[in-house]
């Protein structure tokens, strides 16, 4: 089966421990993160990380854990497979 | 190929404050296969034929729009033109089949399904008058169907008679529905070179080029292409053509992965991809301001239709580029209740009915969900249809008429029509009478191909 990945975008005020809550509910599914790329301009954090759902049967729970964690840290976290962003920005 | 995290972020903002959305995933189903001279059989046949396809479109497409990200608004069902099948019914019968329509939209729970159709430009078949007949209370006994009938095509000419008949039919539409402001009339459209392919409604219906299923989708973003030309307030004509170019070449190639996705799910072809800036009453989600970002202070003044023209043309080439199946309408549409700026353009006084028929000559569609005043008679109705008809059939593009008089509303009144209808204010029409010219009925000839100026 061909590798399937999808990114994880998180956007909103920085604080302490976003990567660290994001990266805990991703390694107790069981996701590996193959990628990971953060900025913070004017307090403005943005993250996003590149992860392997290969085996990822059910990504919507991932999706909804998420969310709840973005909810209470007060930013917006996605999860989107990929080809969305390749098909948008690479020919 | 890494992405770089301001791409990233450049596709998460567009969906999440610009409004980039599929607007509609449309299965085209065809239906005549079901014809049956018995008639409640062939009823049963279209309704199990209807859900058998659809059944699955809405959460499949849920569950795409969850794994992209993008959401899809609508989704929705297209049928063959439903006059193919009446042959000899009787026109009771007819309103039934809307019936069993209204019904399999019902339950596979789609807000609407397009079809109940005629293709009459040269002439009427026996099924065809049924369905006229049928028409105006086939639209006010239902809530999800909607009619197209084609009366003109730039091969054909226009067909008058059938033109006269449709100022009639919207006229009772409007009247049928007095109490809702007319809004059976917001279901149907009248068509001059109709295209068999089209996603969006009301418009859409399963052309007989087509196979027996089909997925078309309609991707939208007049709020991304708005934003996008903020940032370029100095930019001369050629590159604001170029921004829109690069912004509409951005959202088809995610229109067509998501479109691609849910065909697979369903396991039927994907079709085309139409690219329409089609607005909603959502904030920034408009044509009439990426018309005024463009530079004219309100829409309807004078370089609106340049305007319009340049952005047409810009978002053509970004689609086709971007899709090899760029179909449909693919183009800007401007319905006057789905777009606040347009809204407020008639509200100003800049934007009047007779603008909005010129900018039809250089944009996709035509004169679309217009409130006009009570007063409008049949015959009146009838003359706005033809002028439009020949508008298409001269430049030998697609034009429609949707508009609703409102019953009892002068000009200046404002309608709400509800939920995707939008709210629209009542126009006026020429007071002076088309009643001699619509009588002598007969078809505009087919007009000249060469000899172009």
């Amino acid at each position: 089966m061909e590798n399937r990945r999808a990114v994880v975008s998180v956007l909103g005020k920085d604080q302490v421990g976003i990567i660290a809550k994001v990266t805990t509910v991703l390694s107790e599914k069981q996701i590996n993160v193959l990628d990971i790329n953060q900025t913070i301009v004017e307090d403005f954090f943005t993250m996003m990380m590149i992860v392997d759902v290969t085996q990822i049967e059910d990504l919507d729970s991932v999706r909804q854990t998420l969310n709840e964690i973005g909810e209470n840290l007060g930013v917006k976290i996605n999860l989107q497979l990929e080809e969305v962003f390749q098909a948008m920005h690479r020919i | 190929m890494n992405i770089g995290l301001d791409e990233i972020t450049e596709t998460v903002r567009m969906v999440q404050m610009e409004n980039l959305d599929i607007r509609t995933v449309t299965i085209g189903i065809d239906l005549k296969d079901c014809a049956d001279a018995d008639f409640p059989a062939m009823q049963t046949r279209v309704y199990n034929k209807i859900v058998n396809y659809a059944k699955n479109l809405k959460p499949y497409a849920e569950q795409v729009e969850k794994e992209y990200g993008v959401p899809i608004i609508n989704k929705r069902i297209a049928v063959t033109p439903i006059s193919e099948l009446l042959g000899n019914a009787t026109r009771e019968q007819a309103i039934e089949l809307a019936k069993t329509l209204d019904k399999a939209a019902a339950d596979i729970g789609v807000d609407f399904i397009g079809g109940y159709s005629a293709l009459v430009h040269k002439g009427v078949t026996k099924g065809d008058q049924v369905l006229l007949d049928s028409l105006a209370e086939a639209l006010t006994v239902t809530d999800r169907v909607c009619a197209s009938i084609s009366v003109a095509t730039t091969r054909t000419g226009i067909n008058m008679d059938v033109v006269k008949q449709m100022g009639t039919i919207i006229k009772e539409a409007s009247e049928n529905t007095r109490d809702q402001d007319g809004i059976a009339c917001a279901k149907l459209v009248v068509f001059s070179n109709p295209v068999e392919d089209n996603p969006f409604m009301a418009g859409a219906f399963h052309g007989t080029g087509e196979g027996d299923a089909v997925l078309n989708v309609g991707v939208s973003g007049p709020g991304v292409v708005l934003n996008a030309l903020k940032k370029h307030p100095e930019a001369d004509l050629g590159e604001v053509s170029q921004v829109i170019k690069k912004t509409v070449f951005k959202i088809t190639r995610a229109g067509e992965l998501v479109g691609r996705a849910v065909a697979d799910q369903l396991d039927v072809p994907f079709g085309i991809l139409d690219l329409s800036l089609a607005p909603t009453n959502a904030l920034n989600d408009s044509v009439a301001e990426i018309l005024e970002e463009i530079g004219v202070e309100r829409v309807g003044t004078h370089g609106t239709i340049a305007a319009l023209a340049l952005m047409n043309d810009a978002v053509k080439k970004g689609g086709a580029m971007a899709s090899s199946y760029v179909g449909g309408l693919s183009g800007a549409f401007i319905p006057v209740s789905e777009d606040n700026g347009m809204i407020q353009g008639v509200n100003d006084g800049s934007l009047t009915l007779p603008k909005l028929e010129a900018m039809t000559c250089v944009c996709s569609v035509g004169l679309d969900m217009i409130a006009l005043s009570g007063e409008a008679s049949a015959e009146t109705l009838s003359g706005i249809i033809a002028d439009e008809a020949a508008i298409g059939m001269i430049n030998k593009k697609t034009t429609a008429v949707r508009v609703i008089p409102v019953p009892d509303k002068e000009e200046g009144a404002m309608v709400e029509f509800g939920g995707l209808l939008g709210r629209a204010p009542v126009m006026a029409v020429n007071p002076f009478s088309s009643e001699g010219f619509v009588n002598r009925g007969g078809r505009i000839p087919a007009p000249l191909q060469s000899l172009i100026n």
